[in-house]
């Protein structure tokens, strides 16, 4: 080494910026894979509620010594750390805390209602609405052809009614 | 004082049943016009004084429990749960409403005094006032009933030992803001019984023509402006103190505020098409009954047990009562609307799916799908349990993916519906006033793609960039139109532009005070949209630690206890650095209490408030692991413009709340040409429409 101590300074040199690179390259890809987990930690953490009774999503609890809080959050992170899937995670809180863990119902049997009925009778209604306004519209002509077939007078009474009704409020 | 209360609950129950048989007994003798011994003029107008004595009678009784309380009377029951002696006098004042009994109280008192406003003013319209005076004693009476039988205010300590001390108020509740927020949610619940009143009386007696509107809408804007301000300060209330990070939880009870506010807004929309075009009288009819009974299904659900809630601080078994009592009125309104159903025969019917009307018409629709969205989803638990045996969870993740989206449609026609004409609009019409939203609503869509926000990879973002880009079309439009009026004045009276948009809405106060309150939304929906940028951290900190969320460097300068008589508390005192530089010259102080009398924990939350985002920081308590207290910091995005935004519609329903400037006493500066007066202008009145 003593015969090439500038070249060994270069090396040497080099080593540590490969090691720096690979260091940052760890740290960036650890860093993501943290990301993906906390986000995944945060979002699976929405779909569940604190089960001591606080009536709070799992993530919102902030009561003081909560007794459940800690090991449902435990038990979501080893779930995580363990590759299991969302699913699967959700279940084992399902079979260990009943239904009322989950924050919202899913997406079978009866749960299904719960989402279908808010869409359903408002798309209904909205449906109703255009034919209801689409009926009248379809009145109005002959309304207007009998107002025209008869007395064309627009007398003071008509007026203030044209005029009220055409005032922009 | 607690006999002198329970005496004036009964009197005030005499009066109202006094009120309510003998004014029906006197309309119906009058109705029918059978000869008697007794006038029934002269026995409507006893009744109206009895309904006017039944405020002086609650108002006793509402005030000998304000006594008691402030006089630390142990004796009571209801003294002895919510209240004690070292309560601050603000707090002892507010737990008039801090539990069931005297939340009551408050109730039946409000409804008083809205009733003895309404019979003071009845040479308004003496038969109509005497019909809403006596559905109101209706009312009164079931409260009183309520009062005197059911849950009593002024029940003696159990034991009948009265303790030396209290239990003290509800940690939660010791914030100033619930000083004010059940008295404003309370005003516009009950509010919406005079309303209701007149519109049953209306239909009773056939009441022709539109004069009950014309009467109920001031009522029914002030009742809507206090529900408005009671729900704000609600989530305010539970933004500074549940401690949670956010303000809205979808929680049954802030559902129950909700269901009344969405159908409350439908009625204010759809009435001006009574009141323009004589239509939709059934609908307008139907609204204001379904206002008032979900004012009271809010009440059955949070009080009586049915629903699980974070803040329902009064739940008892008093839900027979309320339901018998939504069964009567229902089948009062139903055999009412059944009988006199001829009478509400539309006059006209739309001309156009592109006009004024039809837009009242989907607004009402979008708002009564909301109502139906959240009651449904407030019922589901209860649905599920029954139907499968097992109860299920609703929560903000159900309604984040159901009612965001009604809200953002709603949004879209706050902006529509003042852009199109009565009766129809055309096409030229469209296109002039949809011009300018739509390239604003383009442009600021393109803007906050370009600023990063990626709407395909996240739906709450999706919703926020909808949001934004809506927000800014619709005021873009509101702004336009006062600009398009006000130049027309402008060049009319001569008046700078500011004076001719003051003029502007003086002339018309309804339409202008709308479109601000619109504006108040639309800066409302703002600070919701910020929601889906929420950050957080959380890590235990001791002198000296340091954490970072997003620009801001929190620094520990210690953790501290102290104590008083009332509470102790632990807080730590946080540095806040921004870019290096400390941006504040106090530390933010999140605290931790626990009340002595209870020994109940309470949230203090410090909040930094700024237009950009509030950096909101929490002492969670002791971490156990290594003993120091655990700070969770979040950065709530745009909350500020949701208070602002509140504001702005409380300024514009006061502003629709005045009377319209009349066109006779309008002035109106003419410029006269110099050879005709001299050089001087003119100054003309009349013609201001």
């Amino acid at each position: 080494m003593a015969f090439f101590p500038g070249r060994s300074r270069l090396f040497s040199s080099r080593i540590a910026r490969i090691t720096q690179a690979l260091l940052v390259a760890a740290v960036v890809c650890f860093s993501l894979g943290a990301t993906d987990s906390t986000a995944r930690f945060n979002e699976l953490g929405g779909k569940l509620m604190c089960t001591c009774g606080c009536a709070q999503q799992l993530m919102g609890c902030d009561h003081v010594g909560c007794p459940n809080r800690g090991g449902e959050m435990d038990q979501l992170r080893s779930g995580i750390a363990n590759g299991q899937s969302d699913k699967m995670i959700l279940d084992g809180f399902v079979e260990q805390w009943g239904t009322t863990v989950l924050a919202a119902p899913t997406l079978q049997g009866f749960d299904l209602v719960a989402w279908i009925m808010p869409f359903a009778v408002a798309g209904l209604a909205l449906l109703g609405t255009i034919f209801l306004v689409r009926h009248w519209a379809k009145q109005q002509p002959k309304l207007a052809a009998g107002v025209a077939g008869g007395q064309a007078q627009v007398d003071d009474a008509m007026q203030t009614r044209i005029r009220r009704e055409t005032e922009t409020e | 004082m607690a006999s002198f209360g329970s005496f004036a609950l009964l009197i005030g129950l005499m009066l109202a049943a006094y009120n309510l048989v003998v004014g029906a007994t006197a309309l119906r003798l009058i109705a029918v016009g059978r000869p008697t011994a007794f006038s029934p003029e002269r026995m409507a107008e006893t009744a109206r004084r009895a309904g006017i004595a039944v405020f002086v009678a609650v108002t006793a009784a509402a005030f000998a429990l304000v006594w008691s309380v402030f006089h630390n009377d142990f004796s009571i029951e209801y003294i002895v749960e919510h209240s004690n002696r070292a309560l601050p006098n603000p707090y002892k004042f507010a737990a008039l409403w801090s539990g069931q009994e005297g939340s009551l109280i408050l109730w039946a008192w409000l409804l008083g005094a809205y009733g003895f406003v309404l019979r003071l003013r009845h040479k308004t319209d003496v038969k109509l006032h005497a019909y809403a005076g006596t559905i109101l004693a209706g009312v009164q009476v079931f409260f009183l009933l309520l009062l005197t039988f059911a849950t009593h205010p002024f029940a003696g300590v159990r034991g009948g030992i009265a303790p030396d001390d209290g239990n003290g108020l509800n940690p939660l509740l010791q914030y100033p803001e619930m000083v004010i927020h059940p008295p404003m949610l309370y005003l516009g619940y009950v509010g919406f019984t005079i309303p209701f009143a007149f519109a049953l009386g209306a239909l009773m007696m056939r009441y022709p023509g539109e004069k009950w509107i014309h009467i109920t809408r001031r009522w029914t804007m002030m009742t809507w402006m206090f529900l408005t301000i009671g729900i704000f300060l609600g989530m305010h209330w539970a933004y500074a103190v549940l401690g949670w990070g956010g303000y809205w939880g979808w929680d049954p009870v802030e559902n129950a505020s909700l269901m009344p506010w969405l159908t409350g807004t439908a009625f204010l929309h759809s009435v001006m098409m009574q009141e323009k075009r004589g239509m939709m009288k059934s609908w307008n009819v139907w609204l204001i009954f379904a206002t008032f009974m979900l004012s009271i299904l809010g009440t059955l659900l949070t009080r009586a047990g049915l629903v699980s809630s974070v803040h329902a601080f009064a739940q008892s078994s008093i839900g027979g009562w309320f339901v018998t009592f939504l069964v009567i009125v229902m089948a009062v309104c139903l055999f009412t609307y059944i009988l006199q159903r001829d009478h509400l025969k539309t006059e006209h019917q739309l001309e156009s799916l592109v006009s004024r009307e039809s837009s009242f018409l989907f607004n009402n629709l979008v708002l009564l799908a909301a109502c139906f969205t959240i009651l449904w989803g407030t019922l589901f638990p209860v649905l599920s349990e029954y139907f499968e045996g097992v109860k299920k969870t609703v929560s903000g993740e159900y309604y984040k993916h159901v009612a965001i989206p009604i809200g953002v449609f709603l949004l879209l026609l706050t902006g529509v519906g003042p852009l199109l004409a009565w009766r129809a609009s055309s096409f030229r019409s469209l296109r002039r006033n949809f011009i300018l939203p739509g390239i604003a609503f383009v442009l600021t869509a393109a803007a906050c793609i370009a600023a990063g926000l990626k709407p395909w990879a996240d739906e709450p973002v999706f919703y926020s960039l909808m949001t934004f880009s809506l927000a800014a079309a619709v005021a873009t439009a509101i702004t336009s139109e006062f600009l398009r009026g006000a130049g027309v004045l402008h060049r009319q009276t001569g008046k700078n532009l500011l004076a001719s948009m003051v003029l502007l809405v003086r002339r018309n106060t309804r339409r202008y005070g709308g479109y601000i309150v619109h504006l108040g939304l639309v800066i409302i929906f703002i600070g919701f949209a910020g929601y889906a940028f929420n950050r957080t951290s959380e890590m235990p900190m001791g002198p000296g630690d340091k954490m970072q969320i997003g620009p801001y460097t929190l620094v520990n300068l210690g953790n501290t206890q102290e104590s008083n008589a009332n509470y102790d508390s632990e807080f730590s005192q946080l540095d806040v650095y921004e870019n290096g530089k400390k941006i504040l010259d106090q530390p933010m102080s999140p605290e931790k209490r626990v009340y002595l009398v209870n020994g109940q924990p309470q949230t203090m939350v410090a909040n930094h408030s700024t237009m950009r985002w509030d950096l909101y920081l929490v002492y969670e308590g002791t971490d156990q692991a290594t003993g120091l207290p655990m700070i969770k910091a979040f950065l709530n995005p745009l909350v500020m413009w949701i208070w602002v935004g509140l504001s702005v519609v409380v300024f514009g329903t006061l502003v629709a709340l005045v009377p319209s400037l009349s066109p006779a006493r309008v002035a109106v500066k003419v410029a006269v040409p110099a050879g005709a007066m001299s050089g001087r202008t003119a100054v003309v009145t009349g013609g201001a429409d």
